[in-house]
């Protein structure tokens, strides 16, 4: 019988010839990313009295979420993370001036397709989008595998998505996995790998690719994949330097639990709703409805394409003078090269605040909604209270209906400016 | 692990995601009794203190989605809450609540049967809940798991495992 993607990545990262949907295997990853959790994995290895690292080379440490430093306590916990990084040796540690893990560890070449990678953070599922696995895990267990180098992972059944047609004018892939949120749920895919398939995704950016595979984790996956192929590598060129990687693509006569074929050229522009993001709806549905905040941020869609893509838009344009703009590019090296294109100056020119690379507003740093406020935002979740009040709401969307709502100081369609 | 649990139970619906059980601006903590404080505030007035008095969750599709965020599991653990019972769990939480000790079980059938402030007994070891006089079956536990619900989760196997030099 044939392998899925994951299959194959689960089978050779604990030594087996072959597995199967639902068999529990113990699993080695390559890499093991904690963020701004890491204290608290440092807490838990204090208390278990390890002092010894499985491979300090298979750990990164990220300080993304609230950072720099907001509180004290805040502070003292950056402290605790930055000590133990020096005394283990970890190398692939990254400090409050990088970004967001996901996409700082992707642009330093940490990612390679056929990796095994797991960390504090669920939208991890973003590796695939470079042919990798990725899953988020608890903070002790982060510890458990610095500690012993391995995990158990229960093989997940794969599902297939083949996406056909080109995108019409003002649709991104944020406005499709939206789309598929809405109609597959929240769960649809609980436990699932994903893999997608079909000419859509072969023509899409890498960029575009990320965003596939971190919305993904909105209904529910275990991991999801765009296959390796000429875009993955030429992204990955001059980023892995010499390390050697396998590409792992599923067999012909692999078993996917369920396939889907998805027609992309009558997508329109999509919202996701207060206070889930299944809760989607066109841009029509929407479209008028009054903002007070917009964020182009967030591991979702703050990429230096997305970045570009609002700049286009807000060009030669004032945003609404009852509209907040907030960028927080996702990276260091998206906002320089942000600063570089001039990209930047358009989106603050245009009445934007620029805040640090990182997470920001998306984890609660900064940009927090009073009650009655309503957020428009690129990131990828919008449950109750996440930036601020209970009383507040959030819609997500793609950076282009941003801009456009931006300008005009209500949910607008991108199309029409 | 208590291989028998008795409870009264509060009942919630569907996609309880993780920061509706403990909001990001309290990750800062990771002592059960301080999440616990906070834990389901999001929820509104009465929130959490009512849920004090209660001693099984019984949730819907999908409880303690989004966020892999361990203090989910660390706040109810906080709450004195002993297991969670749902038609479906998110994988992160469900991995977390195994690797904290906290027993975790997913009975769909059950969910229709039972309302706010029932009494239900499950069985761990046996695979079962008794409600009202019905029994509800669920899947026993891998061996894996087993084990880690019974030493009180992954900090304790490991602790064992390092004070043994394995």
């Amino acid at each position: 019988m044939g392998m899925t993607i994951a299959e194959k990545i689960l089978a050779k990262k604990s030594g087996l010839p072959a597995v199967i949907p639902g068999q529990i295997v113990d699993a080695y990853p390559d890499l093991v990313m904690s963020h701004t959790a890491t204290w608290r994995s440092v807490s838990v290895m204090e208390k278990v009295g390890a002092t010894k690292l499985y491979d300090p080379d298979r750990i990164a440490v990220v300080l993304d979420h609230i950072a720099p430093a907001k509180s004290e306590k805040n502070a003292a916990d950056h402290v605790k993370s930055r000590a133990f990084v020096k005394k283990y040796g970890i190398r692939k540690f990254y400090d409050v001036d990088a970004g967001i893990a996901h996409l700082v560890l992707m642009e330093a070449g940490h990612v390679a397709p056929g990796d095994l990678i797991v960390g504090t953070d669920s939208h991890c599922t973003i590796y695939g989008s470079l042919g990798a696995l990725g899953s988020g895990i608890g903070y002790t267990e982060v510890t458990s595998v610095w500690i012993t180098g391995k995990l158990w992972m229960k093989v997940p059944e794969s599902y297939k998505i083949v996406l056909r047609g080109q995108f019409s004018k003002g649709v991104y892939s944020k406005d499709l996995m939206l789309h598929l949120i809405g109609s597959l749920g929240a769960d649809g895919c609980t436990y699932k790998s994903v893999e997608f398939y079909g000419d859509t995704v072969q023509n899409l950016s890498i960029s575009e690719r990320m965003t596939m595979t971190n919305l993904a984790m909105e209904m529910g996956v275990k991991c999801a994949f765009v296959p390796p192929d000429a875009k993955t590598r030429e992204y990955l060129v001059g980023r892995l330097r010499n390390r050697a990687y396998e590409e792992i693509h599923a067999d012909a006569n692999a078993v996917y639990s369920k396939e889907l074929d998805v027609d992309v050229s009558q997508l329109e522009p999509m919202v996701a709703c207060p206070h889930e993001v299944e809760n989607t709806k066109t841009i029509g549905e929407v479209a008028g409805t009054r903002i007070d905040q917009v964020f182009l941020g967030s591991c979702a869609n703050a990429k230096y394409e997305d970045l570009a893509v609002a700049a286009s838009i807000l060009k030669g344009h004032r945003i609404h003078a009852d509209v907040r703009f907030i960028i927080t590019p996702g990276s260091k090296e998206i906002m320089l090269e942000a600063m570089r294109t001039g990209v930047l100056a358009t989106l603050v020119e245009s009445g934007g605040t620029l805040t640090n690379p990182g997470c920001g507003a998306c984890a609660g740093d900064g940009g927090i909604l009073a009650d009655g406020e309503v957020c428009l935002s690129t990131a990828n979740r919008n449950f109750l209270g996440r930036m601020g009040s209970n009383k507040s709401s959030i819609y997500l969307c793609s950076p282009a209906t941003l801009a456009a709502s931006a300008i005009k100081g209500v949910i607008s369609d991108p199309r029409e400016l | 692990m208590e291989k028998r649990l008795q409870g009264t139970v509060y009942k919630f619906g569907d996609n309880v995601n993780s920061d509706i059980i403990i909001p990001g601006r309290y990750l800062i903590f990771i002592e059960p009794d301080k999440l616990a404080e906070h834990a389901f505030e999001m929820l509104g007035e009465g929130f959490p203190s009512k849920l004090r008095e209660f001693d099984i969750l019984v949730a819907g599709r999908n409880f303690g989605c989004g966020s892999a965020r361990e203090q989910a599991v660390t706040a109810i653990i906080g709450l004195g809450i002993k297991a969670v019972v749902a038609c479906s769990f998110a994988r992160t939480f469900y991995r977390n609540a195994i690797n904290a000790g906290l027993p975790i079980v997913e009975c769909p059938e059950l969910y229709a049967a039972v309302a706010e402030g029932d009494l239900i007994q499950i069985d761990l070891a046996g695979g079962e809940i008794h409600h009202n006089g019905g029994t509800y079956l669920f899947p026993k536990f891998p061996e894996s798991m087993r084990q880690l619900l019974e030493v009180g989760g992954l900090a304790e196997y490991l602790k064992a495992q390092i004070r043994d030099g394995v």
